[in-house]
């Protein structure tokens, strides 16, 4: 690493033209013929506290206080942390807690901080020093002798020359961090395919409409016009994959006036006397879709406000999603409760590469 | 002049007195000093870098800012791994904090859980470290700003580009897998909005979610491999990148403004020892006060009130951490309808154009300064930065950059200024799509307007001086105002700066004009056709007599 022993000689020594051989092209930079001399240093300005020795006093016992100041706070947060603790369940003190112990170490960072810079800035020797740049680049010697050992460890190696064993070489270290690839296979479950798994929620024949988060089954007549509820089918939380059924299988069931509901004609029958169930995820990125906007009948995702038209089966109205939320086609058995006709009959959420409608 | 510098060689208070009387304690650091000398030769290191000179400039902190904060996060983040436990099997919270009392969780949220109420001083660590993160970021951006409009990326620097745009990246990444540890609400959301935005990739983007989540989202096994990535992979590149970068800051020492008596072949400044090790230790402190401060007195990320991670409940009006807004912005303003199905497949545009216009701005980024070598073809060193007015095009195609971003980040809370500002929702996201294009055109052609007409009043000032403000009536009746001229030292600043013209087209040795030749010279006249010259000494002389 070069090494600048220069400090010691005065600036004037140092020209601006002499000390790095320009050699680089200066591409389209103007070279002007003729160009200002750097006028060197201003004179030096004294600052109070070298030529006042009462402000040099002044600034030395500020800098300890400052010290002083910092071992309090330090003290003091070390008696905050015992002085005031914890106690089970109470915020305020736990806000007391964090808030004296803060108090304390930011005295002790704050003290030492502004005392080693105060300290630096008022009492240290503040002449200017001076280094002198080199080029960047190895000198000329320096290269020759970097291309000439890498000349003898290829002749000492045959690198160049045994081109078989060189080649062989560069295959072998391409091909062995291979296996690590392989290996990220098992970052996923051995034999399941998340195509497949995509396609199913746990939504069945007859499967009750349950509430979420309490799990009890709805009514038919509950469910009151312009009313809105979270649903989740029935037996989700004793699932074993609770959160991941869930991921799939949230819906929105609205009731709404049956005059305004356009269903087409495939659909007729999946609705109850107005009352409709729609997949809560997004088919953007999945977020749960569940701002209902009675009045207009709009749901809203939160996360990129995508906006679906719930009277005309959730096609997008607004926002970067493309297709219509899924809906869940539904009836009511015997006792008057809410039931899947059957699981949805499209993947739900988020789009995927394999996704596909036919 | 009074421009002497310290010797390198000063023995350390005077030799003479210090031999005669010498105290224990001399005796004793003359020991430990030989002690440790003997055994590392560390007297080389200090000969070599203990009075190496740093420049002084307010806008030299913010790399140090970054630094020092990245200190703060691995001292408390430490702290934090000997408390947080990272798995996701199903607890029943059984802590402190009343109202999730029996609420299932994940232990990796009742441990947060546990870290902020049961804990003493864990809040306050937990905040500290959330804080730092924050400022972390903040810092790196904007000491990467300063490095790009003062133009210190130039040759021969343009590496230590890459690797301090390796550790933005790297410090996002940081930020996110910490943001999504506690397993709360909001995270895992986060988390979902991830899964989604990697499904959306064509050919492999099921799989890598598949795997990702170690089976269906959001399963078992994510909060472990993040913590895996957040304290031990990530954290180790970026320390071996960050050291890295600062050994090339001591290769090529550092840039400096011009000034007087501050050249291209100079550096001047501060010694390390003892001025410039006091200032920089002591800001370290201040820094770390500083976020302290904030974690003291401002809750941050209180995973308490949002509870544990549903994929159900919905939480109106939530933002990402800062840094990610703008990718999260990136997905709100794409267009609506942009997803088809073709061949079987389907084909998430509305996924797939954010993703490549982010990849895209990422790349503009990391390549900038080997394009803007490419067009000036200057293979000279740089070690005087560039006032940004002096490189209007650089400078203009860096506030197009800003503000591209900042229409991204924007766009990302587009649902708390419809809510704040009582605008609709679709009114905001058109003006945000509307300002990520001509917000970018419109800044791009008045920064540079603005920088051409600041070189001009530069030019005035060195010719004519500044106005006084006094006005003298001339003895034929003509009133004049009086220019002060400015000194050598101020003219100097306002001369002193790299001036390039456009390239002229010229026939190659066997006579043609390539295409590459020809596209060079059109961006060369896109960057310099619109030139203000520094002024010669000529002009000074003939602008004193006009």
């Amino acid at each position: 690493m070069a090494h600048d022993d220069l400090s010691g000689k005065d600036i004037t020594a140092v020209s601006s033209a002499g000390v790095s051989h320009e050699t680089a092209a200066p591409g389209t930079a103007v070279i002007p013929s003729e160009t200002f001399e750097n006028p060197g240093f201003p004179p030096h300005r004294p600052r109070v506290t070298d030529t006042d020795p009462k402000a040099e006093k002044k600034a030395e016992r500020q800098v300890y206080t400052f010290f002083y100041l910092s071992i309090v706070g330090s003290i003091f947060a070390i008696a905050s942390y015992m002085a005031f603790p914890i106690e089970d369940g109470d915020t305020g003190a736990l806000r007391l807690h964090t808030m004296m112990l803060g108090i304390g170490i930011v005295l002790a960072l704050f003290g030492l901080g502004f005392g080693a810079v105060h300290w630096s800035k008022s009492l240290m020797a503040n002449h200017e020093g001076i280094d002198l740049r080199h080029p960047v680049r190895g000198s000329d010697e320096t290269r020759a002798r970097a291309v000439e050992i890498f000349k003898q460890a290829n002749e000492e190696s045959g690198f160049g020359r045994r081109t078989l064993v060189r080649n062989t070489l560069l295959g072998a270290l391409v091909a062995f961090p291979l296996p690590a690839v392989v290996l990220f296979r098992g970052w996923g479950p051995q034999n399941e395919n998340p195509v497949e798994l995509l396609e199913h929620t746990m939504w069945k024949k007859g499967a009750r409409l349950t509430l979420d988060p309490s799990g009890l089954p709805i009514k038919a007549s509950d469910v009151t016009l312009g009313s809105a509820f979270h649903v989740i089918p029935e037996g989700l939380n004793e699932s074993e994959h609770r959160l991941e059924e869930k991921a799939k299988a949230a819906v929105l069931l609205m009731r709404l006036d049956p005059a305004k509901l356009k269903e087409s004609p495939e659909r007729r029958g999946w609705s109850y006397d107005g009352i409709v169930a729609y997949s809560k995820i997004c088919t953007h990125v999945g977020c749960p879709v569940a701002l209902y906007e009675q009045q207009t009948h709009h749901l809203l995702c939160p996360c990129h406000q995508s906006t679906f038209d719930v009277t005309e089966e959730c096609k997008v109205i607004f926002g970067p999603a493309k297709r219509a939320l899924p809906q869940l086609p539904i009836a009511v058995d015997g006792e008057g409760y809410l039931i899947a006709q059957s699981d949805f009959h499209e993947p739900v959420g988020p789009s995927f590469w394999e996704r596909s409608s036919s | 002049m009074s421009t002497v510098t310290t010797p390198d060689t000063a023995p350390a208070p005077a030799p003479t007195q210090s031999s005669s009387q010498r105290s224990s304690t001399s005796r004793f650091t003359e020991a430990a000093a030989n002690y440790i000398d003997e055994r590392t030769s560390i007297s080389g290191v200090v000969k070599e870098f203990g009075r190496k000179i740093f420049p002084d400039h307010w806008s030299f902190m913010l790399g140090e800012v970054a630094l020092y904060s990245f200190v703060v996060i691995l001292l408390t983040g430490t702290f934090l791994t000997f408390f947080f436990q990272a798995s996701m099997a199903e607890v029943v919270y059984n802590g402190s904090y009343v109202p999730l009392k029996g609420v299932e969780m994940s232990t990796a949220m009742s441990s947060t859980l546990n870290i902020s109420f049961d804990v003493r001083g864990g809040l306050l660590i937990r905040q500290i470290h959330h804080w730092a993160a924050l400022t972390f970021i903040a810092a790196i951006g904007i000491h990467m700003l300063r490095i790009y409009f003062t133009g210190a990326f130039r040759k021969p620097r343009e590496l230590n580009w890459v690797i301090g745009f390796i550790l933005f990246i790297l410090a996002l990444a940081e930020g996110f897998t910490g943001y999504s540890l506690p397993d709360d609400l909001l995270s895992g959301n986060g988390l979902r909005i991830i899964d989604g935005l990697i499904k959306g990739l064509p050919v492999v983007g099921t799989w890598i979610s598949f795997l990702l989540f170690g089976g269906e989202f959001p399963g078992t096994d994510i909060v472990g491999r993040l913590y895996s990535l957040h304290i031990l992979l990530l954290p180790a590149i970026l320390a071996v990148m960050l050291a890295l970068h600062l050994v090339f800051v001591v290769v090529h020492k550092h840039t400096q403004w011009s000034g007087p008596g501050q050249t291209k072949d100079n550096v001047v400044g501060s010694p390390i020892l003892p001025m410039f090790a006091a200032k920089a230790g002591g800001f370290f402190f201040i820094v770390f006060g500083v976020i302290a401060l904030m974690g003291t007195f401002f809750t941050i990320n209180p995973i308490w009130n949002y509870g544990p991670y549903d994929p159900s409940p919905v939480s109106a009006g939530t933002q990402p951490d800062w840094y990610i807004g703008f990718a999260d912005g990136a997905l709100r303003l794409i267009p609506p309808g942009l997803e088809f199905e073709l061949w079987n497949r389907t084909w998430s545009f509305n996924i797939i154009i954010p993703v490549l216009i982010l990849t895209g701005l990422i790349v503009a980024v990391l390549v900038y300064p080997f394009i803007e070598a490419w067009i000036t073809g200057d293979k000279r060193e740089h070690h005087l930065l560039d006032r940004p007015r002096n490189a209007p095009t650089r400078t203009a195609i860096g506030v197009a950059g800003v503000l591209f971003y900042a229409a991204l980040w924007g766009a990302a809370s587009s649902d708390l200024i419809a809510t704040h500002f009582q605008l609709s929702i679709e009114g905001v996201i058109h003006v945000n799509q509307a300002l990520l294009v001509l917000g970018p055109i419109i800044g791009y052609l008045v920064t540079k307007r603005v920088c051409l007409a600041l070189q001009k009043k530069d030019r005035e000032i060195a010719l004519h001086g500044f106005e006084s403000g006094r006005i003298v009536r001339l003895p034929g009746g003509e009133y004049i105002e009086v220019h002060q001229p400015v000194d050598e030292y101020e003219r100097w600043k306002l001369v002193d700066y790299n001036d390039y013209q456009p390239l002229m087209i010229r026939p190659n040795a066997q006579g043609k004009i390539t295409a590459v030749q020809r596209f060079r010279a059109g961006m060369s006249r896109w960057f310099f056709e619109d030139r203000i010259a520094p002024v010669s000494p000529k002009e000074i002389e003939r602008g004193g007599h006009h």
